[in-house]
């Protein structure tokens, strides 16, 4: 198609390490088993160096695009309105606990 | 294929609106169709059965009394499960919203445009299949298993809104709502035969849609007929103060566009959209389509889009990144599944790793690395400056011509499985799609007929219109629907 894999850079055959795809999943706290680590390390090398072919393009004095310029979206009235009910959004929660959402202690003391 | 026994969208609301069938009858030819079809299609993951019968019921009881029941009066629709309904489960096609479990989550509100439907006296018939968080281009990702194309059940109908291209394409409604983040409606428009429009970014109210990709997210509907989508188009358009991308700009009248031609309209052919090596059973019927638009009075021009080819490897950076901030939120705390933890981290750890399927771990994974100290302007600003080239293309482009018509998708539908160990392959079937979402403009898919061999399948033209440039887009889609029919008959 229009792709242009083979402009991916030959260096960048390994781009990613093991160690590295493994501080990447504890910011992303997904708690990934070995395994899963190496296939991963491959498939994000693989697609990084796809991704990669953008080093080609020049964007020399170019704005980036961080959001969608669309002129005419319009600010809301800062007013007050009503929110959810309470038990019904608890009732939805997999523990809620005293009018709250249950989690494990994260205080030490 | 089956057809739908009331007409298109338009000529059920009409019916009902008249009295000539009840919404109730309308309403069980909708479950019935999906009792019938569903166990071997796998369209529908949840149908709203009672419910929606009731809903029929008020309606018909609101006609004898005299009452205007709205342009889509008893027009049952599917609804892609990353739409927030009241009173039916809303999971993303995902364990970490209880997905396949007793106690899949169940919002405590309407998305914006399904309250629109409702009030236009639509009957919402259940919620679509689709890729786990809409991330994929096969419906095949999410955790209830793939939805299957009507004509040959070893392929797939696309993705990620296949569930709701099925759901119409298998005559179980006259339409549907999809989202469309990078061709995720257009494409399963395309493999399916139906037509499916993503609209301008912020034509379409997003409250109440699970966000993938924030900056590229659309809702958009999947009907039998351009004027039947025209409509569903009509009834969920416009401003609403609960989404602040929304734009407050007029809505056009698309069914009127859809009979208007388009005598005179300049339809822009990118040259990069047609490869060399674009499969013949492509390119033909797509030929055919834009033949048949220029034999209607519209003039076909050559034109460039040169940015094209990096819009796979800039989009495979910017929606990953937020989807990996958007998909912070499921953390095992206020909703959906939770694995017991230790502590905060370990409890979170485990629930995405369990929660989140291969394809979303993937992305997640994706997005963080490019996100991430010292990566973020190699990767994400970079990705978002060729945003800005692509944007460009089109901004020069839409000088010169009034639309771009091109293929949908590379190919027709593939066979499920094929991809799904690629992921790289399975992202460059979106090739043709991303551009017009990364570009924030409004694009549709029309069926341009069927090719290839013994089973033909569907093939989709896609055309692009400028922000807001609807109405223009219902012009030439109807113009190339008419040339069909009139083929056919």
């Amino acid at each position: 198609m229009t792709h242009a894999s083979e402009t991916a850079p030959a260096s960048a055959a390994a781009p990613l390490t093991r160690d590295e795809v493994a501080h990447v999943a504890r910011l992303a706290r997904l708690g990934l088993d070995d395994d899963e680590l190496g296939r991963l390390t491959a498939e994000l090398g693989m697609i990084l160096s796809y991704v990669r072919q953008l080093d080609e393009v020049d964007t020399e004095g170019v704005e980036p695009t961080t959001s969608l310029f669309v002129p005419g979206a319009p600010l809301r009235e800062d007013g007050a309105r009503a929110g959810l009910d309470r038990d019904e959004v608890l009732g939805q929660a997999p523990r809620p606990l005293e009018g709250g959402f249950g989690v494990p202690g994260f205080v030490e003391g | 294929m089956a057809t739908w026994p009331f007409g298109g969208v338009v000529e059920t609301a009409e019916r009902v609106g008249r009295g000539e069938v009840s919404a109730e009858e309308v309403a069980r030819a909708s479950l019935s169709a999906i009792e019938a079809e569903n166990g071997e299609l796998g369209a529908y993951v949840a149908v709203a059965g009672e419910a929606m019968l009731r809903e029929a019921r008020e309606l018909d009881r609101r006609r004898a009394r005299g009452e205007a029941l709205g342009p889509l009066a008893g027009v049952p629709v599917g609804i892609k499960d990353a739409l927030c309904t009241r009173g039916l489960p809303t999971t993303c096609a995902s364990r970490v919203l209880g997905a396949g479990t007793a106690r899949p989550w169940s919002p405590p509100y309407d998305a914006t445009v399904v309250a629109r439907l409702r009030a236009a006296g639509a009957l919402v018939a259940g919620k679509c299949n689709m890729d786990e968080f809409a991330m994929g281009s096969s419906t095949e990702t999410g955790a209830y298993g793939p939805a299957r194309h009507p004509l040959d059940r070893a392929r797939t109908a696309g993705g990620s809104s296949g569930g709701s291209a099925v759901s119409v394409a298998a005559a179980m409604t006259p339409a549907a709502l999809g989202s469309d983040t990078g061709g995720s409606i257009r494409q399963p428009a395309s493999f399916t035969g139906v037509v499916g429009v993503k609209p301008t970014y912020g034509r379409v109210s997003r409250y109440g849609l699970v966000a993938f990709a924030s900056s590229l997210d659309q809702v958009g509907p999947f009907a039998s007929d351009v004027r039947g989508a025209a409509r569903v188009l009509g009834a969920i358009a416009g401003h609403d103060a609960l989404d602040s991308t929304s734009l407050d700009a007029p809505v056009d009248d698309y069914e009127a566009a859809c009979g208007r031609g388009v005598e005179g309209l300049r339809v822009g052919v990118p040259e990069e959209y047609f490869p060399a090596e674009l499969a013949a059973e492509v390119a033909g019927p797509v030929r055919a389509a834009l033949a048949s638009l220029e034999r209607a009075g519209a003039r076909l021009c050559p034109i460039k889009l040169p940015f094209t080819r990096h819009a796979v490897a800039a989009y495979y950076i910017i929606a990953p990144a937020e989807a990996s901030s958007n998909l912070a939120r499921f953390d095992g705390v206020r909703y959906g599944l939770r694995e017991p933890g230790r502590d905060l981290a370990s409890l979170y750890g485990a629930t995405r790793a369990r929660g989140f399927g291969l394809e979303v771990r993937r992305r997640i994974m994706i997005g963080t690395y490019a996100l991430s100290a010292g990566y973020y302007d190699a990767y994400y600003l970079k990705a978002q400056k060729v945003r800005t080239l692509i944007r460009r293309d089109f901004e020069a482009a839409f000088r010169e011509v009034d639309l771009i018509a091109a293929p949908t998708a590379p190919t027709v539908a593939f066979r499920l499985g094929e991809k799904l160990d690629d992921p790289l392959t399975m992202y460059l079937n979106d090739v043709f799609t991303l551009p017009a979402s990364l570009a924030g403009i409004a694009a549709l898919s029309v069926p341009a007929g069927r090719a290839g061999g013994e089973a033909p399948l569907p093939v989709g033209l896609q055309l692009m219109a400028p922000p807001l440039g609807e109405a223009t887009l219902f012009r030439a889609a109807g113009a190339c629907e008419a040339a069909a029919r009139a083929v056919a008959s």
